[in-house]
């Protein structure tokens, strides 16, 4: 008859990413159980799940002391119910052990870097893709026996040391296998590769994960609402005026729209933007919570401070931006770092920048336009670190002076003046309707064929709206609209909402 | 050069006797060759045997002692041909591939072989890419070793019972005159146990004797009348010699209780997840040690009727636990029981699924519906995991960080929106991934080398083209004919893309034919070109990957041209993987020498990203990536590029050849600097400073950053 008690082996499943470094956890953990006196063995998939997706390393261990002379049969294959330990090296893969079951609230426990690496399906988005990782924190919560999770790959990433090391670490920690610390330390020693920085990765990965068992209780920090980090009051009219006029709800993005603009232009064009918030708010509704005010301050700002090579030209040369790149880089004091950009002005860019009526009249000639046009087939790469570089960018930096005479300004200022003004027209008559329209700013974005692509969304979105009589729910189409434009590039969503709200309207 | 260095490896092929060898199955399975005086080896890498060929190509002194011939054959075919070495010699040889593809490749010769049948001992070690992580259509090798008699050895997964079924399947192929093979699972290739030893054995019979000394036997050759021959022979002689040794050898084990009401018949392979799914259910400890009878087909072809009418004799019923379909044992049984007349119930497929892999949870449902159990207690599904279920999402394979294939599909897709959609057949290897997002290219794939005859048919009048991918490796497995030659011959008028990255990339980093790389034990440098222009084919184009504004040109050229006749675009570059580990040693020597090394890497301009993400979709490297915006107005993420970036370019050529945006830039940080570039950096940093201060302070006074 089998006892109940019996021993078993005790079960370790590794989901990690290609290029994790699954392999290398995986050779530690059997190395150090060997070396304490256990059986183990261990299997992967390598090859094709490799490029990039996900492997599953499975580790069995068994005290030779217990085997009594006799062969464990260890299983290749995690079961469900049957797992002691799941190590995930990116939070969905944790999600996606909880997923296959592996994961029991009675025996797992769970060792997760909360960090995430995106799939391609949110990084190909057209706007917001990113799945909420919130389901996956509360179905670890509630399936892990004991569950120890943070950014693995920020830790590997402050010690100089790879996220495996880290994991390893988390292990030890976590008390989940009966060995030492000190006998991970060594299995690191005896590897003798990389020892010194996998060993401060292992020590911050034990630290961190004695840390999280301690208060298992607390989740993590929301993040600070990104508007606080900007806005640095000084005491001069138009602050005084966002203080003074504006309700406390609109402050703060009315602040970031201020600055925003007189760092795109000057002080008067700040003072403009301000002075069409006040004509907003006049229209707007306190019962609603301004949600007018914060919705069009936000797209406005956005507007008038549109992409034009002025603009990218003046980011190209900052002090800031060449910190930032030797910073994302790791260069240090001894290196040398160089920048080239890849531009590709078209000669739409290049009418943009010209004073307004010849810039009208380029884009009127085709002959001439097509023979700037082939001048301009070939994509250019400035090295704005050098001289000639800089200087060029500089100088049409400079141009900021003369931007109000350009073509683009007065474009896309009868474009904003369009747009404000249906705002203002729906505003009394439909709220929610207005402030979809001023959310539909969002389809407007990026440079040449994205720009051009977004622009014609934005125009037959308004189109419907024109061609739509009154109707309580015309908020809830726009916003479907607006979803679909984001749905695909080619737009065959769109065209189908559209399409179908044509059929509506005839019946 | 492969993509691992099987230098620690190599040190276990020469243990001796009683030493403990510990390492992963296929590595055990190579010692074991070695161990059984194998004369010749031979095969075609694929998942899971790549490391058995990789170890051996970088073992050639032990090899050399051995007197052992290793070759890495041209295909599976070629593979499966070295085998009629063995059909008049006392030769031991063994050959091996990933199955059921390589075998499906493999299958004209290994017909041959088994009808002529065997002198020295055959074996064909097989990796079954069957279940998870499976790249390849699921199908059983069982149907290949019933349909030629090939006997099949399917043995429990730990490596002593691995690397008995070498040793004992040379004996056997030699007992019974046919070749044997041995079939092993993927996570079986891959486990990491360990064995006792035993001495290489130099083999008593050479090739060099077997040359200088020609033996001939028309008896032996498929031509008849030898073939009506060897049908009976089969039939007669050779299936009793191998029930008998099977038998005498007890191959096959009879373990757990001696006695029971209900048994269990299982496929060798499958005996660890058996324990494992019968000790979650109290059935068995984890040694497995269990009152029920288990009978473990360690071979499972030929199925010996004796046994199985024996084990079934004393019992009510008998569970068949067969993975995969058709269910070949378990009508195989129910026929030898219906000829003994034995009324045991037969159950397999009706209490386990007929498709799919028997895991431990697969198994455990099926034993509890056999036994009846009703008690166990199955976890409740919990709501905060359903709910998260339908949020996660997939992460498909895709192409590796800088890989040169990529801007081949970027092309492709750019040239979509300019000429339509063409009609795409696909080949087998990395650049497959162009059917996943981002790209979603591609409409068929028909099998290694086949990308070209994929599209054969569509030869009639059109005003479309096209578009056949092949890779190196495909190309030389058969592509160059199969492809090709029949395309030239038939006067296609379709272009093929012949993807050359150096190596057999999918399969490990492989050497072949065309690699630029100099091999000391096997002739490279062979252009595709010049191949292909011996072919006959005039309109023959290389680019090199990452220009894509050349790529684009020449395959709009290829899809345009009005020259008739098949247009063959060979697009060029270093698979970067194995690019990468080619490089990284070198410039960790050159730095550490204080030697000056310019490493480049790409960026994305946070300011100027708009969030569109077009640059992703005409992109997917895993290093050009999305995070949250730091604009507080701007909602959408911004693209960004992550540390892990090789710097190929192909993100920064995208957004200048597709128009996207001015954000990308390539940042290249020199190590080690000359004195000059420390110069002419302070001349630069001083004017650049200067200019930087005066736009700072205007941009101070008017706003209210500090």
């Amino acid at each position: 008859m089998i006892e109940r008690d019996r021993p078993r082996p005790l079960s370790i499943a590794i989901a990690a990413l290609g290029g994790q470094g699954g392999g290398v956890l995986s050779n530690w953990i059997v190395t150090l159980a060997g070396s304490a006196g256990y059986l183990a063995q261990y299997t992967s998939v390598p090859g094709v799940a490799q490029r990039t997706g996900t492997t599953i390393y499975y580790i069995e261990i068994f005290p030779k002391a217990k085997a009594l002379g006799q062969e464990p049969v260890f299983a290749l294959n995690p079961v469900p119910g049957d797992v002691d330990i799941v190590i995930a090296s990116e939070w969905m893969e944790a999600g996606r052990a909880i997923q296959r079951g592996l994961v029991s609230p009675n025996l797992t426990t769970l060792i997760a870097s909360s960090h995430r690496v995106y799939a391609i399906s949110e990084k190909s988005a057209m706007g917001q893709g990113i799945v909420d990782d919130k389901s996956v924190h509360e179905a670890a919560q509630a399936s892990a026996h004991s569950l120890i999770h943070f950014d693995m790959e920020q830790a590997a990433h402050e010690t100089g040391s790879v996220i495996s090391a880290v994991l390893f670490g988390a292990l030890a920690g976590s008390k989940a296998l009966p060995f030492e610390k000190s006998s991970f330390e060594e299995t690191i020693s005896r590897s003798g590769i990389a020892v010194e920085t996998n060993l401060a990765g292992f020590n911050e990965g034990y630290r961190l994960a004695k840390a999280n068992l301690a208060d298992a209780t607390k989740t993590s920090e929301p993040e600070m609402p990104p508007l606080e980090k900007i806005s640095v009051h000084r005491d001069d009219q138009l602050s005084q005026k966002v203080q003074q006029i504006f309700p406390k709800s609109c402050r703060e993005i009315l602040m970031v729209g201020t600055n925003r603009t007189l760092d795109y232009q000057d002080k008067a064009y700040g003072a403009f933007y301000l002075q069409q918030m006040e004509d907003i708010l006049t229209l707007d509704d306190t019962a609603r919570g301004h949600r007018l005010t914060q919705t069009v301050g936000r797209h406005l700002a956005l507007w008038m401070t549109y992409e034009d090579t002025i603009r990218v030209a003046d980011f190209k040369i900052r002090k800031k931006r060449f910190d930032h790149i030797a910073q994302e880089t790791g260069a240090t004091q001894n290196q040398v770092v160089n920048v080239v950009d890849y531009v590709h002005p078209r000669v739409e860019e290049i009418c943009d920048s010209l004073p307004a009526p010849l810039g009208r009249a380029l884009m009127s000639a085709p002959r001439t336009k097509r023979w700037v046009g082939r001048r301009l087939k070939k994509g250019r790469r400035i090295q704005s670190s050098k001289l000639s570089g800089f200087l060029l960018f500089y100088m049409i930096s400079s141009m900021r002076r003369w931007r109000r005479g350009t073509y683009r300004y007065h474009v896309e200022h009868a474009r904003i003046e369009d747009w404000l003004a249906r705002i203002k027209q729906t505003a009394s008559s439909d709220y929610d309707l207005a402030v979809e329209i001023a959310a539909c700013q969002q389809l407007v974005k990026g440079y040449g064929d994205t720009h051009a692509r977004g622009l014609k969304n934005f125009t037959l979105i308004m189109g419907a709206l024109d061609a739509s009589g009154p109707d309580a729910k015309l908020a809830s189409v726009i916003r479907r609209l607006r979803d679909a434009a984001l749905a695909d590039e080619a737009g065959e969503m769109l065209q189908l909402e559209l399409t179908r709200l044509n059929d509506a309207h005839a019946e | 050069m492969a993509e691992r260095s099987f230098a620690k490896e190599i040190l276990s092929l020469r243990l001796g006797a009683g030493d403990d060898f510990c390492g992963e199955g296929i590595l055990a399975v190579t010692k074991a060759l070695l161990q059984s005086g194998v004369s010749y080896v031979g095969g075609y890498q694929g998942a899971p045997i790549s490391h058995l060929m990789d170890v051996l190509s970088d073992a050639e002194d032990i090899l050399n002692e051995l007197g052992v011939h290793f070759e890495t054959s041209a295909s599976e075919a070629s593979a499966a041909a070295m085998l009629a070495a063995s059909v008049n010699y006392p030769l031991r040889g063994a050959v091996t591939w990933k199955s059921t593809v390589g075998t499906n490749v493999a299958s004209d010769a290994l017909a041959n072989v088994a009808s002529g049948g065997v002198t020295g001992g055959a074996l064909i070690i097989i990796g079954e890419d069957y279940g998870e992580g499976s790249s390849i259509m699921q199908e059983r090798s069982h149907a290949f070793a019933m349909k030629s008699q090939i006997w099949l050895l399917d043995p429990r997964p730990n490596l002593t019972s691995i690397v008995d079924s070498v040793e004992k399947g040379f004996e056997l192929s030699e007992a019974s005159n046919t070749p044997v093979m041995l079939e092993l699972r993927i996570r079986t290739c891959h486990v990491f146990g360990h064995f006792e030893a035993k001495d290489n054995q130099k083999p008593d019979f050479t090739l060099q004797e077997a040359m200088e000394n020609p033996q001939r036997d028309t008896e032996r050759i498929v031509l008849p009348p030898a073939n009506f021959l060897h049908e009976q022979e089969k039939i007669n002689q050779r299936w009793p010699a191998a029930i008998e040794f099977i038998k005498k050898n007890k191959l096959n084990e009879f373990l757990g209780g001696a006695t029971g009401v209900q048994g269990l018949i299982i496929q060798g392979g499958l005996y660890n997840t058996l324990i494992r799914a019968l000790d979650l259910l109290d059935l068995s400890d984890c040694f497995g040690n269990t009152d029920i009878p288990i009978y473990v087909l360690n071979v499972t072809y030929p199925l010996i009727p004796d046994e199985i009418v024996g084990f079934c004799a004393d019992k009510k019923s008998v569970l068949i636990i067969e993975e995969g379909q058709p269910d070949y044992i378990e009508q195989a049984i129910n026929t030898i029981l219906r000829r003994a007349d034995l009324q045991t119930k037969i159950s397999g497929k009706d209490v386990l699924p007929m498709a799919g892999e028997y895991t431990g949870q697969v198994l455990k449902n099926g034993l509890k519906t056999f036994f009846a159990i009703t008690d166990d207690q199955e976890e409740a599904s919990l709501p905060a995991v359903d709910a998260m279920n339908t949020t996660l999402p997939p992460r498909p394979a895709g192409f590796c960080t800088g890989c040169p294939e990529r801007p081949v599909f970027t092309a492709m897709k750019l040239l979509e929106r300019e000429l339509g959609p063409a009609h795409v057949s696909c080949d087998i290897g990395c650049h497959l991934f162009s059917i996943l997002p981002p790209f979603n290219i591609g409409n068929t794939t028909m099998g290694y080398g086949l990308g070209a005859a994929g599209a054969s048919a569509f030869t009639a009048p059109s005003i479309k083209r096209t578009i056949a991918i092949m890779g190196d490796g495909g190309f030389w497995h058969n592509g160059l004919t199969s492809g090709v030659g029949n395309a030239v011959f038939n006067e296609s008028d379709n272009v093929l893309m012949i993807v050359d990255n150096g190596y057999s990339a999918a399969t490990g980093g492989q050497d072949i034919l065309s690699s630029r790389s100099k091999n000391k034990t096997r002739s490279t440098r062979h252009r595709i070109e010049d191949a292909v222009r011996g072919l006959g084919v005039t309109w023959v184009r290389r680019v090199r990957t990452y220009d894509l504004a050349d790529m684009m040109e020449t395959l709009r050229e290829a899809l345009t041209t009005k020259q008739k006749g098949p247009k063959v675009l060979i697009a060029q570059s270093e698979c970067q993987l194995n690019r990468q580990r080619r490089l990284k040693p070198i410039v960790r020597r050159m730095l550490s020498q204080g030697k000056r090394v310019v490493r480049e890497q790409f960026g994305v301009d946070a300011e100027t990203c708009t969030g569109d993400h077009s640059c992703i979709r005409l992109s997917g490297c895993p290093s050009l990536t999305i995070k949250e915006n730091p604009d507080p107005l701007r909602q959408d993420p911004i693209a960004y590029v992550d540390n892990t970036c090789v710097g190929c370019g192909h993100c920064g050529e995208v957004a200048d050849v597709a128009i996207l945006c001015p954000s990308f830039y390539k940042a290249q940080i020199i190590s080690n600097p000359s004195a000059w570039d420390m110069t002419i950096t302070k001349v630069r940093q001083a004017v650049i400073g200067f200019f930087q201060r005066k736009s700072e302070k205007s941009l101070r006074l008017r706003t209210y950053q500090s």
